[in-house]
Formats: C-alpha cells, sequence, structure tokens
C-alpha cells in the first residue's frame, strides 16, 4: 500500500536555509545540505528547496546548492523559487532535482506546465499554489487562488485551476492555505479536501502544521497524499520519527523503515 | 566499467551520483560502443514511452541494448524498466524493445476504488523469490515509485517482486536471465536503494 509522505520544506536565503520570524525578518537556521541529509537520515520522505531570495531578486535558482543536494541526499527533492522559464526547469532537473516548482508564474503563464511536462515527464512538475477562503461568489468554490507568497489576489478559482493544471500536465498539487499558514493550528481540511476530490494526481497539504495530529488529520480526513511541514520541525519541537510514530498510531500508513 | 545508457530520457545524473556515492565507477554514455564494451550496463529513464523509444532509435542504441541485455548484467530503472517489454498503452500505444515478453497497461482500478496517478512515493516491494539483487534487503522493504504506467511481464517466471496501489497488484521488479529492471528507483529510495545498486554492481549475472 502506498504510504502517505511527510515531506520538510526549506526556504533557502543566499544559501542558507531561513526561518520567517513575525517582525524580525528572516533568521539563518542552517546549510540547506546537511540539514537535508539530517532530515533524510531520520526519515523524511521527501525535501522542498525553495530559493525564496531568487524571484523576488529576479536572479536564478541556486544550481549549485542543487547539485550539492543531489550528491547527498537520496531520496526524492523539488526545488521551486525562481523558475523563470522551461530553461530554468530543465536547468533545476539536471541539476539532480527530482521535481520542479511553479507557482505564480504558472498562473501568468499555464503552458509553463506542458512545457515542463514535455521535458522529463508530468511527475517532474509540481504546481504550488497559495490559496485563500473567499465568500466572493465569482469564486465558485470559495477558494482563491492568490499569488507572490500571498501577497496578490488574482481572479482564479481555486478548483478550477488545479483541474486545469491537472490537464495541462501537472504530476502534482502542493495545497498552500494562506489562510492557515503560521498559525500552527492546523491544515485547512476544506481547502486540501475540494481541490484533492477534485484531481487524480496526487495533492500536498502545506500551511498550518504545528502538531503531529494536524497531519494526522489532514491525511485521514481529506485524499491528501503528503503533508508539508516546516517550522515544528527546523526548531526541534518534533523530530520526523515522533511525527511517523504519532501517524502510525492514528493508523495512517507511512514509512518507517529508512 | 559500467555503463549508463544516456538516451535524452531524463534524470541520469541521479543514478551516477548514487554510484559515485557508493565508489562504483560509471561511464555515462550514447555510444553503442561503449555499450559493447562496458562490463554491465544501467538503463534508466524518466518521461514518456513514445519520445524515449524515438530518441532510442534516432541513436541507433535499440539493438545495442537489445545485445547488452542478452550478454551482460542489465538494469532497467522505471521508464527503462517499461520500454524492455514489447508495447506500452503510453502515447496511445508504443511498440518497445521486446527484450522481455509482456506489455505496460496505464493503472486501471477495481470498481469504486479511487487511487491517485501517478503512483507516487513510498510502497512495500514484495519479492516472489529470492534474487541477488535483493541481498541484505529486508522482504517488503519501502522504495521510491513514480508513474502511471507499469510492467506486465507475460511469464510469471519474469515477476520478481510485486507492489500494490489502489487494490491493484502490479509487477514492481523483473528478473530474467541477464537482465533486472525494477519500476521504483533506486537511486532516490535511500540506504536500500543504494543496497540495491551495490548488489547490481557485485552481481556476476546468474538468477
Amino acid at each position: 500500500m502506498l504510504n502517505k509522505r511527510v515531506i520538510v520544506c526549506l526556504d533557502v536565503r543566499n544559501g542558507k536555509v531561513t526561518k520567517g520570524v513575525k517582525f524580525e525578518g528572516n533568521v539563518d537556521i542552517g546549510d540547506p545540505v546537511e540539514m537535508g541529509r539530517g532530515y533524510a537520515e531520520s526519515g523524511v520522505d521527501e525535501l522542498v528547496f525553495y530559493d525564496i531570495t531568487a524571484s523576488a531578486e529576479g536572479r536564478p535558482i541556486d544550481l549549485e546548492m542543487v547539485r550539492r543536494v543531489a550528491a547527498e541526499v537520496f531520496i526524492p527533492f523539488s526545488v521551486g523559487g525562481g523558475i523563470r522559464d522551461e530553461n530554468d526547469m530543465r536547468a533545476v532537473l539536471l541539476a539532480g532535482a527530482e521535481k520542479v516548482s511553479v507557482n505564480s508564474l504558472a498562473v501568468r503563464k499555464p503552458q509553463i506546465i506542458s512545457a515542463g511536462a514535455e521535458i522529463y515527464g508530468r511527475q517532474c512538475v509540481v504546481l504550488g499554489m497559495d490559496v485563500r477562503r473567499t465568500q466572493d461568489p465569482a469564486f465558485p468554490s470559495g477558494l482563491q487562488v492568490v499569488v507572490k507568497g500571498g501577497r496578490e489576489p488574482t481572479a482564479v478559482d481555486a478548483v478550477d485551476w488545479a483541474r486545469r493544471a491537472e490537464d495541462l500536465g501537472a504530476g502534482e498539487i502542493c495545497v498552500n492555505s494562506i489562510d492557515a499558514d503560521g498559525t500552527k493550528e492546523g491544515y485547512d481540511l476544506l481547502a486540501t479536501r475540494l481541490i484533492a476530490d477534485a484531481v487524480e494526481i496526487p495533492v500536498i497539504a502545506s500551511g498550518g502544521a504545528g502538531t503531529p495530529a494536524h497531519l494526522a488529520a489532514v491525511l485521514k480526513e481529506t485524499r491528501a497524499e503528503a503533508a508539508l511541514v516546516a517550522s515544528m520541525v527546523h526548531y526541534g519541537t518534533y523530530s520526523i520519527p515522533q511525527i511517523k510514530e504519532e501517524l502510525r498510531r492514528h493508523r495512517v500508513a507511512v514509512r518507517m523503515d529508512w | 566499467m559500467l555503463c549508463i545508457v544516456d538516451y535524452g530520457a531524463g534524470n541520469l545524473c541521479s543514478v551516477e551520483l548514487a554510484f559515485r556515492r557508493l565508489g562504483i565507477p560509471c561511464q555515462v554514455s550514447a555510444d553503442p560502443a561503449v555499450l559493447a564494451r562496458a562490463s554491465r550496463i544501467v538503463f534508466p529513464g524518466v518521461g514518456a514511452a513514445g519520445s524515449a523509444m524515438r530518441e532510442l532509435r534516432s541513436r541507433q542504441l535499440a539493438d545495442a541494448i537489445r545485445q547488452a541485455a542478452a550478454e551482460k548484467p542489465f538494469l532497467g530503472i522505471c521508464l527503462g524498466t517499461q520500454i524492455i517489454l514489447e508495447s506500452s498503452e503510453e502515447d496511445g500505444g508504443v511498440p518497445c524493445l521486446g527484450i522481455v515478453p509482456g506489455a505496460c497497461p496505464r493503472f486501471r482500478f477495481p470498481e469504486g476504488v479511487r487511487a491517485t496517478v501517478p503512483h507516487m512515493g513510498w510502497n512495500a516491494v514484495c519479492r516472489s523469490r529470492e534474487h541477488a539483487l535483493f541481498a541484505e534487503i529486508p522482504q517488503d522493504a519501502n522504495f521510491y515509485f513514480v508513474h502511471s504506467y507499469f510492467p506486465q511481464p507475460q511469464e510469471a517466471s519474469d515477476i520478481l517482486a510485486v507492489t500494490e496501489h489502489g487494490g491493484l497488484r502490479f509487477c514492481s521488479a523483473i528478473a530474467r536471465g541477464r537482465l533486472v529492471a525494477t519500476q521504483f528507483h533506486p537511486e532516490k529510495s535511500g540506504r536500500f536503494g543504494l543496497q540495491v545498486l551495490a548488489n547490481f554492481a557485485e552481481w556476476d549475472g546468474r538468477s
């Protein structure tokens, strides 16, 4: 039986893993390669590296970092942030990433999804989408896509966008709830459920994880195949084995034999 | 030396890096002469069967691969595994290398089951017999998969291991003579994956 995945997200800024702290900006918390290797050894199923400064500064993604990770970490990892076109996608994949993640760029230019899928197949294209709840009748699902890290609203309905991205060739969708993000009060189950029910491809839940029980809830109560965590493990509040033990206790199938 | 076949079908880099990590010398090549000289062959691949077969033909590699698979230890990975069969349902039906009798259908689940495609993530690999490829690896160990089609060898004796997804049991490893092949990605499957690659590099080609 296919196991549910626990994915750790590492935000990278100027070659260092960083964590946004409210009112304080970003604090560097470690080296991406060492942290990635450490998480892989402690049983994480997958890693995501977001180059958070690349897109803001309009410079290409740090390929050297991707190469260093690929030489040290032998589990799947994806890379996002700062992808400008299919050449960037190809470069990231050639540097050893398993998948490449696009978000705002795909909203602006949906054909980037099909272009990416044509390089090495749809499994290598992850659509990241930031969503928030809305009462506006212009969004039939009640979920609106926002871009630029949640700062900029769009006219796109999140469920429509998920279906369209699947048709265009996305291999996976990461649903990040802007409402839940940073709250540590749990994933947005409704948003995750609506999107995961609408597509056949795997969905990753993101935003709001504060305890292992939050992962259990989203993995049991929705069709999400994976849950993304960041601060709850970066600060040592929980370890990956602790999270997995807890998931197993909740009867969620997870890989325990790393 | 071990040769990784480069035919433009994706991420050879991670396979090469995994062998390097193991200290096993390897060479990445698209040259039929290099394949002929190599001591053993790794035939990886991600992407679509149609374009992979086109690339193999345009690089005149199809015969070299058939010959290598008959003569020396040969490891197919993911798409490389699918296209050693006779055909794939992908891209509206594609004739493939035909080294192993059988085909590659797309996932179809039993009535009432809704499971994700691609089958993406870690899943247990259950061996139907022992083989050097899985030396020192526990039964039902988890490996990383990502695929929408799966190999379906015609002869039961070619099926080395099976895996279950959405109520469907599919062949996740093949062994036939000097040829072994996995639907999962050993190069992305942590320590058990690296063990598979190390086992292959030491295998004498006898089942």
